[in-house]
């Protein structure tokens, strides 16, 4: 299921203003990889151009490449919407669709893309993504009420759910538990470690501990100043990371001397 | 026994001020009334007059208060408090004096067009009536089809363009949209019934006044309002909401009819309805485009075709001898085009619901 990601020499652009430069990194499948650093360095960024959700903002454009298992996602002819249902996507704040029910939020990936699905096809979808998200036995009795209803963790949940009902090969996670409590975050930590099993996983966290807990390998990045481009500084396993990295800034921001 | 301690002092609270009793406005507005009142009363015995003045009393009255309840209220309650309270008086005048002609015209409107209101007026045209009798029926008719016809043609080519601005618009050629549309927001609704007039001139020989022309004027008048309606419902929709739909591989056009467009088509109903309701009562384009008529006419593309506003137009205008029944029709009229907005407008409100995201818990 899961895939390979290879980023070589990577420019984003917003217009003409440089915001990310010559980012090369490499993130193995069946892992999960983390990207910290201060705001505004371009992590967010950055990972948005891993299923080409940057471009959707105008003005967007990239330099480089990124290949997923050798295919080059900004080759020639490459369909974004391709692109983004084997890279899926879970970002910072849930966002269920409102005018749909539990069941329906789940569904979207199928019934947004006008795909036929027999009913007995899509009850085992939505009970297999649901209970891959841990969310099944909260929601079983109640799948036909609005998706708005639920808590906040239980909505990023429902968005985990609904990503992996399109069974895609890699996910990225944007800030998933910065809108949440510990209690729902430790819910979602959890599922990040029983989801690494079948995908590739990338979070961008502003939580070290949580780079610590749930990552295999960490990514930091930073900015040398405002209006400068953010830079990939170092990228190692995650405890190499926390404990000993090779360079100064990073072990000036995991251990809280700045940012 | 006898204490001679004394009860304790109550110490003052440092954070309480002065406080009006709840029930003072209201004292005071009523005193102030009943003191105009008694003054334009003592006015009209002195100078003779036959009528109360009720205008004057009433609007005295009203400016009497908003000076006392300020002034009592800063003796007592202090500066903030008063500028608060002159506040609230001014803007409570200002809903009253605004609702006022509302309820004065709708008022005007039923009692004089309720006369009329029975099944002749609803199932007769006036044709053959001179006189007494007769109905609206072709008018209602007429009104119903021209602007039925022209909400098809600009639903769909303003909400397309209110979607292309939204979605799609970069650069020039949105800014040049968006500049005509403002500019068409603009034009005079006669200036669109000269247009219509003359586009089917064109195609159809001179003096060619049939209900389509009506139809196309009114579109002209409608379209520019359902694309700025449409257009500020689509903004409102979360960003976040399309980001979703893409990052589960959505094709974008897909995204807009599946995600977008539920989601604001509560609001887009609303501006629709607003917009039917600004041309329905347009007189002038009707006028000039499609002529006026007492006879039925139920094809659009034949003959000229009544109107409501057309019809109370023509009955104030064209008196008979005896011009009672003409002007009880026109009021009829008047009353009937007034609630069949009414009516679009429950019915907007009705959509809306129906279709609003749903908040249950």
């Amino acid at each position: 299921m899961s895939k390979r990601i290879e980023v070589n020499d990577l420019d984003v652009y917003y217009s003409k203003f440089k915001a990310v430069e010559g980012v090369n990194l490499v993130i193995e499948p069946r892992s999960v990889t983390a990207l910290i650093g201060p705001s505004g360095c371009g992590k967010s960024t950055f990972i948005r151009t891993l299923n080409r959700m940057h471009e959707v903002i105008p003005g967007a454009w990239v330099d480089g490449e990124v290949l997923v298992d050798g295919n080059n996602l900004y080759g020639p002819g490459v369909d974004p919407v391709r692109v983004r249902r084997q890279v899926g996507m879970v970002f910072q704040r849930p966002n269920p669709f409102p005018t749909m029910s539990i069941r329906d939020n789940v569904l979207a990936g199928v019934k947004l893309n006008n795909q036929r699905i027999s009913k007995s096809d899509a009850d085992e979808l939505v009970e297999k993504s649901l209970k891959g998200a841990n969310l099944w036995n909260e929601v079983k009795d109640r799948l036909d009420r609005p998706g708005n209803g639920l808590s906040g963790g239980q909505q990023q949940r429902l968005c985990i759910a609904r990503a992996i009902a399109v069974e895609p090969e890699v996910i990225l996670m944007d800030e998933p538990c910065s809108a949440l409590d510990p209690i729902s975050t430790l819910a979602i930590e959890d599922l990040i470690e029983e989801l690494k099993q079948d995908y590739t996983i990338v979070i961008v966290t502003h939580n070290m501990q949580q780079a610590s807990r749930v990552s295999d390998r960490t990514a930091f990045f930073n900015i040398a100043g405002t209006g400068k481009p953010g830079k990939l500084i170092e990228v190692d396993d995650t405890a190499t990371i926390f404990s000993n990295p090779s360079i100064k800034d990073t072990e000036d921001y995991v251990s809280g001397k700045f940012g | 026994m006898v204490s001679t301690v004394s009860p304790p002092q109550a110490a003052v609270n440092p954070l309480t001020a002065g406080r009006l009793p709840a029930a003072a406005p209201w004292g005071i507005l009523a005193g102030s009334l009943l003191a105009s009142t008694a003054v334009f009363a003592l006015l009209q015995v002195g100078s003779g007059e036959e009528d109360f003045n009720i205008v004057g009393a009433v609007f005295f009255g009203v400016v009497g208060y908003v000076l006392l309840v300020y002034i009592v209220s800063r003796l007592i309650e202090g500066s903030r408090r008063a500028k608060d309270r002159f506040v609230t008086a001014l803007v409570g005048l200002a809903f009253v004096v605004a609702m006022l002609p509302l309820i004065s015209l709708v008022f005007t409107v039923v009692a004089q067009g309720s006369g009329r209101i029975d099944l002749d007026f609803f199932t007769l045209s006036l044709r053959n009536v001179l006189g007494e009798g007769g109905g609206a029926a072709h008018a209602i008719i007429g009104t119903l089809l021209m602007t039925g016809v022209a909400t098809l043609i600009s639903v769909p080519i303003g909400l397309l363009t209110s979607i292309y601005l939204v979605e799609y618009g970069r650069g020039r050629l949105a800014q040049a949209i968006t500049f005509l549309v403002d500019v068409m927001t603009g034009i005079p609704s006669i200036v669109a019934g000269l247009f219509a007039f003359a586009l089917f001139e064109l195609i159809l020989g001179p003096g060619t006044r049939v209900g389509l022309s009506g139809a196309a004027a009114l579109t002209v008048l409608m379209l520019p309002v359902v694309v700025r309606s449409s257009e500020d419902i689509l903004r409102l929709v979360p960003n976040e909401l399309r980001e979703a739909s893409y990052a589960l591989g959505v094709p974008k056009w897909l995204t807009i009819l599946k995600v977008v467009i539920p989601t604001a088509i509560a609001g887009i109903a609303t501006g629709v309805m607003l917009s039917i309701a600004r041309v329905i009562g347009e007189t002038a384009p009707l006028l000039i485009a499609a002529g006026f008529s007492n006879n039925f006419n139920f094809d659009l593309t034949e003959g000229r075709m009544q109107s409501l506003p057309v019809y109370v137009y023509y009955s104030y205008i064209s008196q008979g001898t005896d011009f009672q029944p003409y002007i009880d029709r026109a009021w009829a009229g008047a009353l009937t085009l007034i609630a069949i907005v009414m009516i679009l407008n429950l019915a907007a409100r009705l959509v809306a619901r129906i279709f609003a995201p749903k908040l249950g818990r």
